[in-house]
């Protein structure tokens, strides 16, 4: 066991995992995160409390994780190159490690460009795959980037972080040959584990998905693919015209904007691509993109059969 | 070279104010080149600001002068006799000649005419594209010759982010996805299986983030 957290063993297992999402608050509220995480709890295996999505000021992951940890939840930390530099992310991991977390997810993040300062001056020191290896060598080697021991003084003793190591791989953005490059990169920097954007074209995802097979990827890593659940077609509509990097087929809209009981077709959706993607060879699990609709996650893995 | 841009009128009419006299400096080098600072926008500049000054009935003179490059001291020097007679300087050469006149003539207040952009080149007349971030320790050789570091948005070392789609940037669908270039390009050359080599942590050290950089050449000294 590298960290000793609840989803490397699940996924030691075998078991199909389901990891959630939890966005923390734009305030100091941590009631709210409490909140979340009860709705949560009992019905996920592990969540995510994301690093200033979207490159929006919120409240920190690791404050934000540690709450849902004393809710009972584990938590993935997220962790962005865009904001902090090698010392502060290293600072940041010794924390959280201390605090109990083990669980990383490993990312580039959002330009700021798209957040509430656009005028900040980005960081961008390292890029996701070197944290990766940054934090494996923490981890593995028992050293700091700089190649110094993780320890207080020479006689101290070595206390390295114990992590479980994720990344997260976009089987929708270009150019498609290279994804798969990409992700192989993410594995040998030391991806225990992988999360993908939401899959709402399935053909494009089979398509990467076989691309990632031949290579032998998935026995590699754990790869885990991304759901989500859309609270309207709207929604969905904006994701296609402005989200780039998304894959949103045009069936899928029309199918939502015909649909009698448009929140029982979100819903069924959801779980009929849950349902492929357990059928999927190299699926080790689902990743329930639910931001700001939390309350449905629950129904979403009862209906597809993923409670134990 | 380095782009640079003019400022507004307005932002300049504010530096010129207080004073009377005034020397509009140009350099004969870069911002010659991008159309911002060489001797034919002197004149623009004059003229606009001697148009403006009679408009508001204010007294104005102004005199102007280019020399070659304003980023050698032997160039900035001959702007010393001109220099007596003015009272505050407006220089349209890039930050570095600006910075030469303020060091050379510390007596006298210089004020930018221009803002200094980026180190690029000239794509097609009246558009200039940014190429270089000197960083200080190229690594051009990698990367099929397209840099990664100035023209992705996030510096990426080991290729394109989830955001990238069609070729374009995710940032402004105007801007080409660097990575999309590099792999295509390092395609064409047949080496695109290079880039599943993961690139290493960069030392910044080598960029400004190592403090401001000097280089010496004494084979050069006097």
């Amino acid at each position: 066991m590298k960290s000793n957290s609840n989803l490397e063993k699940l996924l030691e297992t075998g078991k199909f995992v389901v990891t959630g999402e939890l966005g923390p608050p734009k305030s100091a509220d941590g009631e709210t995160v409490r909140k979340k995480a009860q709705i949560l709890k009992g019905f996920i295996d592990a969540v995510n409390i994301t690093d200033n999505q979207t490159a929006i000021v919120r409240m920190s992951s690791i404050a934000a994780a540690v709450i849902v940890q004393e809710v009972g939840i584990e938590p993935v930390i997220q962790v962005v190159t865009r904001d902090r530099n090698r010392i502060a992310i290293q600072s940041d991991i010794l924390g959280a490690a201390a605090l109990g977390l083990k669980n990383v997810l490993c990312l580039t993040g959002d330009h700021q460009k798209f957040g509430n300062h656009p005028q900040s001056k980005n960081v961008f020191d390292i890029d996701g795959i070197q944290l990766i290896q940054m934090l494996k060598n923490m981890r593995d080697e028992k050293k700091f980037q700089c190649g110094e021991e993780i320890r207080n003084g020479k006689k101290e003793p070595i206390v390295e972080p114990k992590l479980f190591l994720g990344a997260a791989e976009n089987p929708f953005a270009d150019p498609l040959d290279f994804r798969v490059v990409r992700l192989a990169k993410k594995v040998s920097a030391g991806a225990d584990f992988i999360q993908t954007q939401p899959v709402f074209d399935f053909e494009r995802f089979e398509k990467w998905m076989d691309m990632v097979r031949e290579k032998g990827l998935h026995k590699m890593t754990s790869i885990l693919a991304g759901v989500m659940p859309v609270k309207s077609v709207k929604a969905l509509q904006y994701m296609k015209n402005n989200v780039p990097g998304m894959s949103i087929p045009d069936e899928l809209i029309n199918r939502l904007e015909k649909a009698t009981d448009p929140k029982e077709e979100r819903i069924k959706i959801c779980v009929e691509t849950i349902e492929k993607l357990k059928k999927t060879e190299g699926i080790r699990g689902v990743h329930i993109m639910a931001i700001e609709w939390e309350e449905i996650v629950p129904e979403i893995v009862k209906r597809a059969g993923l409670i134990h | 070279m380095i782009v640079a841009e003019r400022k507004t009128i307005e932002e300049i009419k504010q530096y010129i104010l207080p004073y009377k006299n005034i020397l509009l400096t140009g350099c004969g080098a870069c911002v010659t080149v991008c159309f911002s600072g060489g001797e034919k926008e002197v004149g623009i500049l004059a003229s606009q600001l001697r148009l403006l000054c009679k408009k508001e009935n204010r007294e104005i003179n102004i005199i102007e002068q280019t020399v070659k490059r304003q980023c050698e001291k032997e160039f900035t020097m001959e702007l010393e006799n001109n220099l007596k007679k003015v009272d505050a300087v407006i220089c349209l050469a890039c930050g570095a000649g600006s910075q030469f006149i303020a060091k050379y003539f510390p007596t006298k207040p210089v004020f930018p005419g221009v803002n200094t952009k980026f180190l690029g080149g000239t794509d097609e007349p009246g558009l200039w594209m940014e190429n270089c971030l000197l960083c200080g320790d190229c690594i051009l050789d990698k990367t099929g010759g397209i840099c990664p570091i100035a023209r992705c948005s996030k510096s990426l070392l080991n290729g394109p982010c989830g955001g990238s789609q069609n070729g374009k940037c995710e940032i402004d669908k105007d801007i080409d996805c660097a990575w999309q270039l590099i792999y295509d390009r390092m395609k064409l050359l047949g080496r695109e299986q290079e880039l599943e080599t993961i690139q290493p942590i960069k030392d910044w050290s080598k960029s400004r983030d190592g403090g401001p950089r000097k280089i010496v050449r004494e084979d050069l000294k006097l």
